[in-house]
């Protein structure tokens, strides 16, 4: 097979990096963060080479690299991405320099240590997206919780060590159920392959095979991990302490990019490895999704936090991602891969703006707020137009996914009613209730906190991270085909595994099944 | 009787450490400087013994009349008693300075330890084995009174001494009731004669003696009375030994004699004993290693249930999990050498500062010693990409392989329990600000040894195919 180091290359800068970061002395804080910032910036001119380079109108899995590591259990390094896995890539790379600038003056203590972790993050989460072998997989999304946990756990707000562990622990549970599952999946290969193997692409054609009652718990144990993780409704406890006590570039890689490493598990792993069991349980789960979408519509309305609200609207942006995931049609899909960038992009830019804010003021209270709209115009113009975007305005990027997935699930072939639409649209309704009416309470009216006097506008910084993130918005808004097509082939072919899964038959390989 | 030179060469890691014993026994009758020739020349002797095994694991021989084997993965658990025992004396060469007085003996005695542990790996015979046995534990227990003026030091001794004296009464009987069903204490012949043996109950009896005598010495519920005591009370260093070397020779002699009866044809009788052991063993570990607030102890239930994840190996008993067991137990003996070589560092004298608070903000004064605690207790906690990750997958591939799958997700439930624990040190490390105003004092000596400990277990973590493949050659 032909080699490609491209995406190994995009691992490879930020791990390197985060230990040359070491090798600064830490008085010099500045040096350290320009030397992340160069480091994450190559990493995602790296991946927009890959982007180039990418043949959109190919549905297999490209730039692959696979490098044998483990000879006796047969796990090699095998990396590789398709349209879906990439444009999360990109959605990695890219928030990553964002986050890091944002964090120029709110992270003063321990900055060489924060930008080794978060560095680390960036690895840990590249490597999620870009795993085509099980083993592999496990360990970058295993590996990752512990950078994470020291972000939040040293940096986090008052109740951070609670928040820490809860999220570490809660993860961590779900995780090695999957560990269990990979295990016997790669035993079971052992039947129709002759060789036990965690190549997930041998695994497509072996997976679908396993009988039915067996099938189902293999997916729960998929399931069960990256549920925690998306989060969906009701493990979704875990996500507001983490939300709320991260820092500000946690939240925002947090919100950003890790619960779309459940959704992305999900499309990956569960689909095509559980067809018939994805598709008895997508009901269900479809239920869960739908209650999480009105559940986190509503607590979010109720909250007095700011950044408790956004993290229960993303309880309620996620349910939508999973009820595209489990409607399988292409366009459900299609919607929910573009509803996790979108998320990202927006979510990001409310919790960068929440910290821009907060960083001024040290409150989170709604209640604290009200008429800043006169002392800050450019912070509540970006304000509303982040606010917006969540929402899903048509014309800006959530209305496109949105969209899709409500489309999706109404001609489901799988969900087999349309109560799942009506209920899932409502979400959206719920949503522009309480993002402006927050944005109503904190932004107009007179200014009553005294504290609020002398309130300063948005710098030049802040403004720079915020506009590539504004661009991308509109961008999708108008014209997502660029995104879309990205993912259109690699979006099909999961759709085609679901129904029409390739099974190897073990007649054809001239082996005895029973050889387990 | 004659040995041929090639059959001195490779049992020639047996050979430098008993050597070794009487040179150091000459070196310390007769040099006034022993106190700085010895334990160098202890490091010298484990290190040539553990290159030696590691250089030459393809010399796969029996010898002296089929009563010791060498090479393959004889040679393996060889390396390991002898590189972590050299990892123990460059930890202990400050340590003991703590309690005022030099003791000579300490590292003689350590090397007989090591010698009976090397005796166990090789046996071919049972006899061999019980020789290895009482050599390792008579060690045992006069190096956990080594600081005989500590009333909790000769508690863990005598505690130490009956509960394992106790143990080895089980042994020996199993042992005679092995022999008087199969009229000889060979291990390949028992080995090779297992379908007819095992229709004896007798021998099944004989078995079941042994095995629940070295459930006390690999420290697996309900066998593990001792273990908490005697690890507080003894040096920390000691028992460090204990819980790596001790654990790992018990375990080496269980595969050794059982392994063959384990993957038999008619599957693991055993399996329903080891399975119970194994799973009573993770979760009362891990359950109970929550309510300590002595590291000792925490890190005393930590091993009982580790003792658990490896008996999941064996109740497995196929191919996998010989080499899984192996792997883990490389895996853990450096980690957890590594974490007691940290403790025998911030102890003072008269062992305060082993309480889980002194380790508070420790991120902050001794951020290298924390960093190297924090992966210390990730790899314990099973987390990739360290070592002990990859020893937990390992024993679960041959668990799943041998339809044991439910004890798998038992395993794993465990190991969820036991990141509490593990994690609450990282927590008070980095996320508590510091109470604490006590000297640590490092040293090099000590620093040496963690570090190497360290940059194995992550080697290990990130290139396990190394061990792997040379393990599995020879299965």
């Amino acid at each position: 097979m032909e080699q490609n180091s491209l995406l190994t290359y995009l691992i490879l800068v930020p791990l390197i990096g985060s230990f040359l970061v070491l090798f600064i002395k830490k008085e010099k804080a500045n040096l350290i963060r320009y030397a992340a910032l160069g480091i994450s910036t190559i990493a995602f001119l790296l991946s927009l080479v890959i982007y180039f380079q990418f043949d959109s109108a190919n549905s297999d899995f490209q730039f692959i690299n696979k490098i044998e590591w483990i000879k006796g259990l047969n796990i090699h390094y095998h990396v590789g991405v398709d349209g879906m896995s990439l444009l999360l890539v990109l959605l990695t790379t890219f928030l990553t320099p964002l986050t890091l600038i944002s964090s120029w003056s709110s992270i003063e203590n321990k900055v060489k240590e924060f930008t080794f972790f978060f560095l680390m993050l960036e690895v840990g989460m590249l490597g999620v997206f870009i795993s085509l072998d099980l083993f592999l997989f496990y360990i970058f999304w295993e590996a990752m919780l512990i950078p994470m946990y020291f972000i939040i756990g040293i940096w986090g707000g008052k109740e951070r060590v609670y928040a820490a562990i809860k999220f570490f622990i809660y993860t961590m549970f779900g995780s090695l159920l999957m560990l269990v599952a990979i295990v016997w999946l790669a035993v079971y290969a052992i039947g129709p392959l002759g060789y036990f193997t965690t190549n997930l692409i041998e695994l497509y054609s072996v997976a679908p095979q396993i009988p039915m009652n067996i099938q189902i718990w293999m997916f729960l144990a998929f399931a069960l991990s990256f549920a925690i993780k998306v989060p969906l409704f009701p493990l979704h406890t875990w996500l507001p302490d983490a939300h709320v006590q991260a820092p500000t570039a946690g939240s925002v890689i947090l919100a950003g990019v890790l619960l779309k490493m459940g959704t992305y598990g999900l499309l990956r792993f569960n689909l095509p490895l559980f067809p018939e069991a994805s598709i008895i349980s997508a009901p269900y789960i479809s239920v869960l999704a739908v209650i999480g979408i009105i559940y986190g519509a509503l607590v979010a309305m109720v909250q007095t936090d700011v950044k408790k609200l956004v993290a229960y609207s993303s309880v309620s942006h996620l349910g939508f991602v999973v009820l595209g995931i489990f409607a399988m049609t292409q366009e459900s899909i299609q919607g929910a891969v573009i509803q996790m960038i979108n998320h990202g992009l927006s979510t990001g830019a409310l919790f960068l703006l929440v910290g821009v804010i907060y960083e001024r003021t040290h409150t989170r209270e709604i209640a604290d707020y009200g008429g800043i709209a006169k002392l800050v115009p450019i912070f509540s113009f970006a304000l509303m137009f982040a606010s917006l975007s969540s929402v899903g305005l048509p014309g800006l990027n959530g209305f496109i996914g949105e969209f899709l997935i409500l489309l999706g699930s109404f001609q489901s072939p799988v969900l087999h009613s349309w109560w799942f639409t009506v209920f899932a649209a409502s979400g959206v309704i719920f949503a522009a209730v309480y993002l402006l009416w927050m944005y109503q309470r904190v932004v107009f009216g007179e200014v009553k906190n005294p504290k609020l006097d002398g309130l300063k506008d948005m710098n030049t910084r802040e403004i720079f991270v915020l506009a590539p993130i504004f661009i991308l918005i509109v961008w999708i808004g108008i014209y997502p085909t660029t995104f879309l097509k990205v993912s259109d082939k690699s979006t099909a072919k999961v759709v085609k595994q679901i129904y029409h899964p390739v099974k190897v038959s073990p007649v054809e390989l001239g082996l005895n099944q029973s050889s387990k | 009787m004659f040995i041929n030179f090639q059959e001195f060469f490779n049992v020639l890691p047996i050979i430098i450490i008993a050597t070794g014993i009487v040179l150091s026994l000459l070196i310390e009758m007769y040099s006034k400087k022993s106190e700085k020739i010895l334990p160098w020349f202890s490091v010298l002797i484990f290190l040539a013994a553990g290159l030696h095994s590691l250089y030459y694991t393809k010399d796969v021989s029996i010898i002296l009349q089929g009563m010791l084997a060498t090479g393959g993965n004889v040679n393996v658990f060889h390396a390991i008693f002898t590189l972590g025992a050299a990892v123990v004396t460059l930890l202990s060469i400050d340590y003991i300075k703590k309690y005022g007085t030099y003791f000579g003996e300490y590292y003689i005695i350590l090397q007989s330890s090591v010698l009976g542990m090397m005796l166990m790996a090789s046996a071919k015979d049972l006899f061999v084995i019980f020789l290895g046995l009482e050599l390792m534990s008579v060690s045992f227990y006069i190096l956990a009174g080594m600081n005989r003026k500590k009333a909790g030091a000769n508690e863990a001794s005598l505690k130490y001494f009956l509960l394992g004296a106790f143990a080895t009464g089980f042994i020996v009987y199993g042992i005679a009731l092995i022999y008087g069903s199969a009229h000889t204490t060979s291990i390949d012949f028992i080995t090779s004669n297992f379908a007819e043996l095992t229709k004896s109950l007798i021998f099944i009896a004989g078995v079941l003696l042994f095995l629940i005598g070295f459930s006390f010495k690999i420290a697996a519920f309900p066998f593990h009375m001792w273990v908490p005591d005697v690890y507080e009370g003894s040096p920390t260093t000691v028992a460090a030994l204990f819980s790596t070397g001790g654990k790992a020779a018990a375990f080496s002699a269980i595969l050794a004699t059982l392994f063959a009866l384990f993957n038999g044809p008619n599957g693991n009788i055993f399996t329903p004993y080891l399975a119970v052991i194994s799973v009573l063993s993770m979760f009362y570990g891990s359950i109970v290693a929550i309510a300590q607030t002595n590291i000792k102890r925490m890190l005393a239930y930590s091993s009982i249930s580790h003792a658990g994840y490896l008996a999941i190996g064996l109740a497995a008993g196929n191919h996998d999990a010989v080499a899984g067991v192996i792997f883990y137990l490389a895996a853990y003996t450096f980690m957890n050498l590594g974490a007691f070589g940290i403790i025998s560092l911030l102890e003072g004298k008269d062992e305060t500062n082993l309480d889980i608070n002194s380790y508070t903000g420790l991120g902050n004064r001794k951020p290298l010693l924390a960093g190297l605690f924090a992966i210390l207790m990730f790899s314990l906690a099973g987390l990739p990409p360290f070592g002990g990750f990859f020893g937990k997958y390992y024993i679960f591939i041959a668990a799943i392989k041998a339809d044991l799958t439910w004890l798998a997700i038992l395993g794993v439930l465990s190991s969820a329990i036991s990141v509490y624990f593990y994690l609450r040190i990282v927590v008070l490390m980095y996320f508590k600000p510091s109470e604490n105003d006590f000297a640590i004092e490092t040293n090099n000596n000590a620093m040496i040894a963690i570090v190497f400990s360290v940059l194995l277990v992550i080697l290990l973590g990130i290139f396990p195919g190394t061990l792997i493949d040379l393990v599995t050659r020879f299965i």
